[in-house]
């Protein structure tokens, strides 16, 4: 208990103090996994609705395979991307090697079959009669797409709350790829990483606080949105 | 009528009196061996209610679909204004609106909803919002611009669903079964605000639905489907009075059939001596001969029935002395089924049962006009009971 | 049908609960001795001896071992930081503190070495050399006992050398290091593999070095001297309830059965025996001063 009393003194005097430390840290936490959120978004949405209403051979393989990018293991993942851009690897000349952009580029691969698997499902839950219903007013095929694909867009967003949670608190592939370096690559989990082995358990929760806080920061307003527009323009309900 | 007046009177103001609006020819699908859709030829013309009447499964919604290019035939042709068209063609299309089966509103606002088709055609925002209020006013709905639709009761959103494509001022309506689940309080009102709003917006309708009563109230031309064959087309009357296969006839409404022989004719009228012996003066029907098989049919409200003894003249030509055998509540009304000379249903009210005395084993007198009691030649297919 | 079901799993839980705890140990190692492969060996040994209790290893940075055994969270620790060492003694969490082996550190750089430390075994000098020609130079910076030591040459750096190397020292002492000089939050091993990535000069644990796989590509360039020797210690943790069974590990790798694993690890030169020098200590530990 005194621990826990002592991690959230010490959070509130961190964030309080605006360290700079735990600022870049945050910081560079944001915006590592909001990028690879992002390129979860460009990929998987996509992905996801073309897996959804498309028919091809192999459809199904793909959709098999694409869950089981679920299970992925971060530090999988992360060894991977170690190996393909170390200067060892088929890569290496790039020098991406322990860069946010390495961190970016593992965690994105981490992100984007929860994006796309989520999407997927979304898409498919609208029922199939919507589309010919727009067509039956005179939408093109293009518009019909696009309205079916709306009618998915509450679950499309529960994807991307899923694949943000996925990314910001693994901690395997970002210290791999990353290094977990000072000012460069040091992200709020690699932190509590070190902070833990540094014998700082204080400092480690207060990290480990501010992470859940800035995740539950980011949901809440990604919730907001998603239930706003649920009841928005929910008026006449007297009967 | 009224849906075909209103309907007519746009047509006639608007040009689209050259060719038929759409005509299908040999359109055909099957899905796994199962003949789906197969008709030679159906169309709709300016100013008329085509309807498409038959049981579920009969392949009226996708013939519908078919006529709307929404859904591919596997052979035949699709004419709009004349022209050939295929699924896709959205100039083609560009004159149609439909309301499919079990509408989905697209999540939003009403409003949102009923002006998505004007969106598509990219009418500019300001009349889309205007024609779209002026539609939505027009069916009642007006306090209900804004509400998200997930709040409206089922007939609020099947009104928003005729709204949606009404606004779009369609040369062609279509409605499949657009008063399927609605009780029968909403059904009725739904189909005054269907004649009010039609009036002023489509030139032509086609109608789909597994109801009779509402294809006979709606349309002029009512095509009979089963099995994805059209097995008759006409009017109301006609199809009450000639129906031409036994499953036209009961599916009308024509409950019972009878089956007997013709002993005498006359112009109007022929005797037709029942199995049982019981004779019947019914109407003459098309192509009856003497001596010639037919089936007689007739509707259960037709039977009058009186207590005996009876007193004084009535103009039923038919008086039957029968027993009753069973009662059957039936909403308002009661089926009596009769049994005796002839076997017979008849449809009365409740206080008529009281007033009569009717109870299994009474007496009672079954009076039936001869123009109620329609005849048609029994051709070389089963009846059906 | 479902009573079978609910007593099996009554079972099941009961059998968890009443495992017996006593026989299993929890002990502490640093990052080098797991990275280096040793811990598992003497894991391995221990386990094969009659009644040798069940062990559990965690490993961290020494900060982090002392900090779990302070909460008593560990039986036993083994460590290589003599000054956290004692503060952990004059605390009284140790029932006793004992040198176990020794290793060395050294300083690996990239081949090419550009600070031209090659062959040199002043640890002190080195690092001047390095901050000097503002080579590449890799840090763990997680208080471990590589850390700490590196921190301890910065300080003697500071005191000599030039006047640029004094001031690289002072800053890296202050929190402010120069760009050349990178701060990676990673174990021995992973450090390693950055520094070869990144050609940068790094202090390394000697074993952890010869036994990396992949191996990294640089060369042990400074070694040997005073000031890179580098003593581990075996704690027993004072008032754990399986302080007899810690005492007696701690016993049996001191023991020379225990030492004769040690020393015969890898290629036989990675652990050597403690320095005759320094006296196992009691519960009463006696200062000993950092290195």
């Amino acid at each position: 208990m005194d621990l826990l009393v002592d991690a959230l003194s010490q959070a509130g005097r961190l964030l309080a103090a605006f360290d700079a430390y735990v600022l870049d840290v945050i910081r560079l936490s944001v915006r590592v996994s909001g990028a690879a959120v992002l390129i979860g978004v460009l990929i998987g949405v996509p992905t996801g609705v073309a897996l959804a209403l498309a028919r091809f051979p192999g459809r199904r393989l793909a959709i098999a395979l694409l869950h089981t990018g679920f299970a992925l293991p971060p530090v999988v993942v992360g060894l991977f991307v170690y190996m393909t851009l170390s200067r060892s690897g088929p890569l290496g000349a790039l020098e991406l090697l322990f860069t946010p952009t390495a961190m970016v580029l593992a965690q994105a691969i981490l992100a984007t079959p929860y994006v796309a698997g989520i999407t997927l499902a979304a898409v498919q839950a609208v029922p199939p009669t919507v589309g010919m219903e727009a067509r039956a007013l005179g939408a093109s095929r293009a518009r019909a797409l696009w309205t079916h694909v709306r009618e998915a867009r509450l679950g499309i967003l529960a994807a991307i709350v899923a694949g943000f949670g996925a990314v910001i608190s693994e901690v395997g592939a970002v210290m791999l790829v990353g290094g977990n370096v000072l000012g460069e690559t040091r992200v709020l989990t690699t932190a509590i990483v070190l902070e833990t082995r540094r014998g700082e358990f204080g400092t480690a929760l207060a990290f480990g606080l501010v992470l859940l806080g800035l995740a539950f920061a980011v949901n809440l307003a990604l919730t907001r949105v998603q239930q706003g527009r649920a009841i928005a323009g929910g008026g006449a309900a007297w009967r | 009528m009224a849906l075909t007046a209103a309907v007519a009177a746009r047509a006639a103001s608007g040009a689209d009196r050259e060719s038929a609006i759409v005509e299908g020819d040999g359109l055909r699908r099957t899905i796994g061996g199962r003949t789906v859709v197969d008709v030679d030829r159906l169309d709709v013309q300016p100013g008329e209610v085509v309807a498409l009447l038959g049981p579920n499964g009969a392949g009226k919604s996708t013939l519908l679909r078919m006529l709307m290019l929404l859904e591919r035939s596997d052979a035949g042709r699709v004419r709009v204004f004349g022209r050939a068209a295929r699924v896709g063609d959205r100039e083609a299309r560009a004159r149609f609106a439909a309301m499919l089966q079990q509408p989905r509103l697209f999540t939003g606002t009403v409003r949102g909803n009923v002006q998505y088709g004007l969106r598509a055609r990219r009418v500019e925002r300001e009349e889309a919002r205007r024609r779209c209020d002026a539609v939505l006013e027009e069916l009642g709905l007006g306090g209900l611009r804004d509400a998200d639709v997930r709040t409206l009761s089922g007939g609020e959103a099947q009104r928003v669903a005729l709204a949606r494509a009404l606004v779009l001022e369609p040369a062609l309506l279509a409605l499949d079964e657009p008063t399927a689940g609605l009780d029968v309080l909403v059904r009725n009102s739904f189909r005054e605000a269907l004649e009010r709003a039609v009036r002023g917006h489509a030139s032509a309708c086609l109608l789909v639905t597994h109801d009779p009563a509402e294809a006979f109230l709606l349309a002029d031309r009512i095509h009979v489907m089963e099995s994805g064959r059209v097995v008759q087309s006409g009017s109301a009357d006609a199809l009450v009075a000639e129906p031409a296969t036994p499953f036209v006839a009961t599916f009308t409404g024509a409950e019972l059939l009878l089956d007997g022989l013709v002993e005498s004719l006359d112009e109007a009228t022929v005797t037709v001596r029942l199995e049982d012996g019981m004779r019947l003066i019914a109407a003459r029907g098309a192509s009856v001969q003497a001596g010639s098989r037919v089936h007689v049919a007739y509707r259960p409200e037709d039977v009058v029935l009186a207590v005996p003894p009876l007193a004084g003249a009535t103009s039923a030509r038919n008086r039957l002395q029968l027993r009753v055998a069973s009662l059957t509540p039936a909403g308002g009304s009661v089926r009596v089924r009769l049994d005796g000379a002839a076997q017979l249903v008849a449809l009365v009210t409740r206080d008529a049962v009281g007033a009569l005395g009717l109870e299994p084993g009474s007496e009672t007198v079954a009076l039936i006009k001869a123009t109620a009691l329609r005849t048609f030649a029994a051709g070389s297919w089963r009846r059906e009971r | 049908m479902r009573i079978a079901a609910r007593c099996a799993l009554l079972a099941l839980v009961a059998a968890c609960a009443a495992e017996p705890q006593r026989d299993r140990l929890v002990i502490g190692a640093t990052t080098t001795i797991e990275d280096s492969g040793l811990l598992e060996r003497l894991l391995s040994a221990y386990d094969s001896l009659p009644d040798a209790p069940r062990v559990r290893a965690v490993t961290g940075g020494t900060g982090e071992v002392l900090e779990l055994a302070r909460r008593g969270d560990l039986d036993l620790a083994l460590t290589h930081d003599p000054a956290a060492e004692s503060l952990f003694v004059a605390q009284g969490h140790a029932a006793s503190n004992r040198p176990l082996m020794r290793s060395d550190f050294l300083i690996a750089g990239p081949a090419a070495d550009p600070a031209a430390v090659a062959g040199t075994d002043d640890a002190v000098a080195a690092l001047a050399a390095v901050a000097e020609a503002r080579a590449a130079w890799v840090t763990r910076g997680d208080e471990s006992g590589t850390h700490r030591r590196e921190m301890a040459l910065w300080r003697d750096v500071a005191r000599s050398g030039t006047a640029r190397a004094r001031a690289a020292a002072d800053s890296v002492l202050a929190g402010t290091p120069p760009t050349w000089y990178v701060t990676a939050g990673l174990g021995m091993a992973d450090a390693l593999r950055f520094a070869s990535e990144r050609e940068a000069y790094i202090l390394s644990e000697s074993a952890t070095f010869a036994t990396l796989q992949p191996r990294p590509g640089l060369a042990a360039l400074v070694r040997g001297g005073p000031r890179l020797a580098n003593p581990y210690a075996v704690t027993v943790v004072a008032g754990s309830s399986r302080e007899d069974a810690a005492a007696r590990l701690a016993d049996w790798l001191v023991s020379d059965s225990g030492r004769s694993r040690i020393a015969g690890f890898g290629d036989g030169r990675l652990f050597r025996a403690p320095d005759r020098a320094a006296a196992p200590a009691g519960a009463a530990a006696p200062s000993r001063a950092a290195d």
